[in-house]
């Protein structure tokens, strides 16, 4: 990996809350065009890393970005849905656009069409809502973007849905990835780059590296079995 | 008289509006009984301007902002939450108002009064509020992506921080404004009774700001009508008139032409 094609630096990262470490000494870069998948049990720092690489959380240590755009789709139980004033889609999305036909082109590439640019933003099921707010993360055209568990609350069919299409819009556009999953299944399946946290940093590098089944033991503790996924 | 009913109309339905179309933002981030709060706070200084002659909404907002003051220095000295000390201090702001308000005047400093209203209150009232409209439209849709999720709003470019506090300083000088017409204890009513009229009638984020304003101008209109015509205050007069408004959007007789 060349300084050229670094998208994030980040060095020696240290956060906490309360005074207690939440974050202990990470140190990773991501290259561009990288999948790069956050691994880790609850309450291993993956949020607050993410927070924190965004600048939505105070932080000690380095992260240098390299990067035109950063496109962040929070949690989606984050995502306050109700009790909103009326919100028309079409609406939401004018918060970052006026120009109806990349509005209407984003959500077709989503698989939802024009009627629910007139769609209340609290009618949507899960899966819908979610396709709905990667078009609008995606709607400026970031070239890096940054995923908190983006199919939690969404079914196995939904799930499956959800991560080719991101996968599509990686391989479409020049974009870069970095999400947070409990999945090991997408991380054998799209991650070029795989980091394992709890608290501190466990690994660091491509999966069929450094996840091994002595790796995810100490990640996430005894009891856990490995089916490794094999690409064709 | 007529002149001054005239000034009345002119000045209420300027405040009514302003206050509709901010009270549409407060409904959204759940702050509407706040108005409340800070109405109670501005007392001692409308005490004051009563008692010393000079315009109740500058020493509505000299105490607003000694008030606010306070409780951002409490909330720093203790581990109270910000509605608990909000309570204590808008308690005490009341009880130090009935400590030297005078007691014939008790009634304009609760319920407001519109009979010392001059074209030049008007006239200035109305550039606020024109400043207050820009200032509100500037943060309205920052602060409607917030209320999604502060994170989103945040790396979509929007700067919290600024815009909290243009949002205080937005309600406080609209409550300085609203106290001078509904009194002291209403101005909650004159912010979040239009908003809960306009989410009843509304499908869409734009209707319900535009008729969050209108129903809050109407109301303040009507109710200043009806002072006119009867013995009525203005205030219990605007609130009612706002409450009959809302009743109207519950039932919804007119619902078709807006879906």
């Amino acid at each position: 990996m060349t300084n050229d094609n670094k998208v994030l630096e980040v060095s020696n990262l240290h956060m906490s809350y309360d005074g207690q470490a939440i974050i202990e000494g990470l140190t990773f870069s991501m290259a561009q065009r990288d999948i790069l998948i956050v691994l880790g049990p609850n309450g291993a720092g993956k949020t607050t890393l993410l927070r924190g690489l965004l600048n939505l959380l105070p932080y000690q240590g380095s992260v240098i970005w390299h990067a035109r755009k950063i496109g962040y789709l929070p949690p989606q139980e984050s995502l306050q849905r109700q009790g909103l004033p009326p919100l028309q889609l079409a609406e939401f999305f004018h918060f970052k656009t006026h120009d109806t036909g990349s509005i209407k082109a984003m959500l077709s590439d989503v698989g939802l069409d024009d009627s629910f640019l007139s769609r209340q933003f609290n009618e949507l099921s899960t899966g819908q809502f979610q396709r709905m707010m990667i078009a609008w993360s995606l709607l400026d055209n970031p070239d890096v973007l940054i995923l908190d568990e983006p199919t939690s609350g969404i079914d196995i069919g939904g799930e499956e849905t959800i991560y080719s299409l991101l996968h599509k819009f990686w391989q479409k556009q020049n974009l870069t990835m970095l999400l947070v999953t409990h999945d090991l299944h997408v991380v054998w399946e799209y991650a070029t780059q795989v980091l394992c946290l709890n608290r501190q940093q466990m690994c660091m590098g491509k999966p069929d590296e450094v996840l091994t089944l002595e790796q995810l033991k100490q990640l996430y503790g005894t009891g856990i079995k490995f089916y490794q996924h094999r690409h064709g | 008289m007529v002149g001054q009913i005239f000034l009345a109309l002119i000045l209420a339905g300027i405040i009514g509006a302003v206050g509709g179309y901010l009270g549409s933002l407060m409904l959204t981030k759940r702050m509407a009984l706040m108005g409340g709060a800070l109405g109670h706070l501005t007392l001692p200084g409308v005490a004051l301007a009563l008692l010393y002659d000079f315009d109740v909404s500058l020493g509505a907002v000299l105490f607003l902002a000694f008030g606010v003051a306070m409780i951002w220095f409490l909330e720093r000295k203790t581990q109270l939450h910000l509605e608990a000390l909000t309570a204590v201090v808008f308690s005490g702001s009341l009880a130090v108002a009935f400590l030297f308000l005078p007691e014939e005047e008790t009634d304009i400093a609760l319920l407001g009064d519109i009979s010392r209203i001059t074209p030049a209150t008007v006239f200035s009232t109305a550039a606020i509020s024109l400043g207050l409209f820009w200032m509100i439209k500037s943060i309205y849709e920052d602060l409607i992506l917030a209320g999604i999720s502060p994170d989103l709003a945040q790396t979509a470019g929007a700067d919290l921080k600024r815009n909290n506090t243009l949002y205080l300083i937005c309600i406080a000088i609209t409550v300085a404004l609203g106290v001078r017409i509904v009194g002291g204890l209403m101005t909650a009513a004159l912010l979040a009774i239009p908003a809960c009229t306009a989410k009843n009638l509304s499908t869409s984020l734009g209707q319900y700001a535009l008729i969050s304003t209108l129903a809050g101008c109407l109301a303040c209109l009507a109710g200043i009508l009806v002072y006119a015509a009867s013995d009525i205050p203005p205030g219990p007069a605007i609130i009612i008139a706002s409450v009959i408004l809302f009743l109207v959007s519950v039932f919804k007789p007119f619902a078709l032409s807006f879906h």
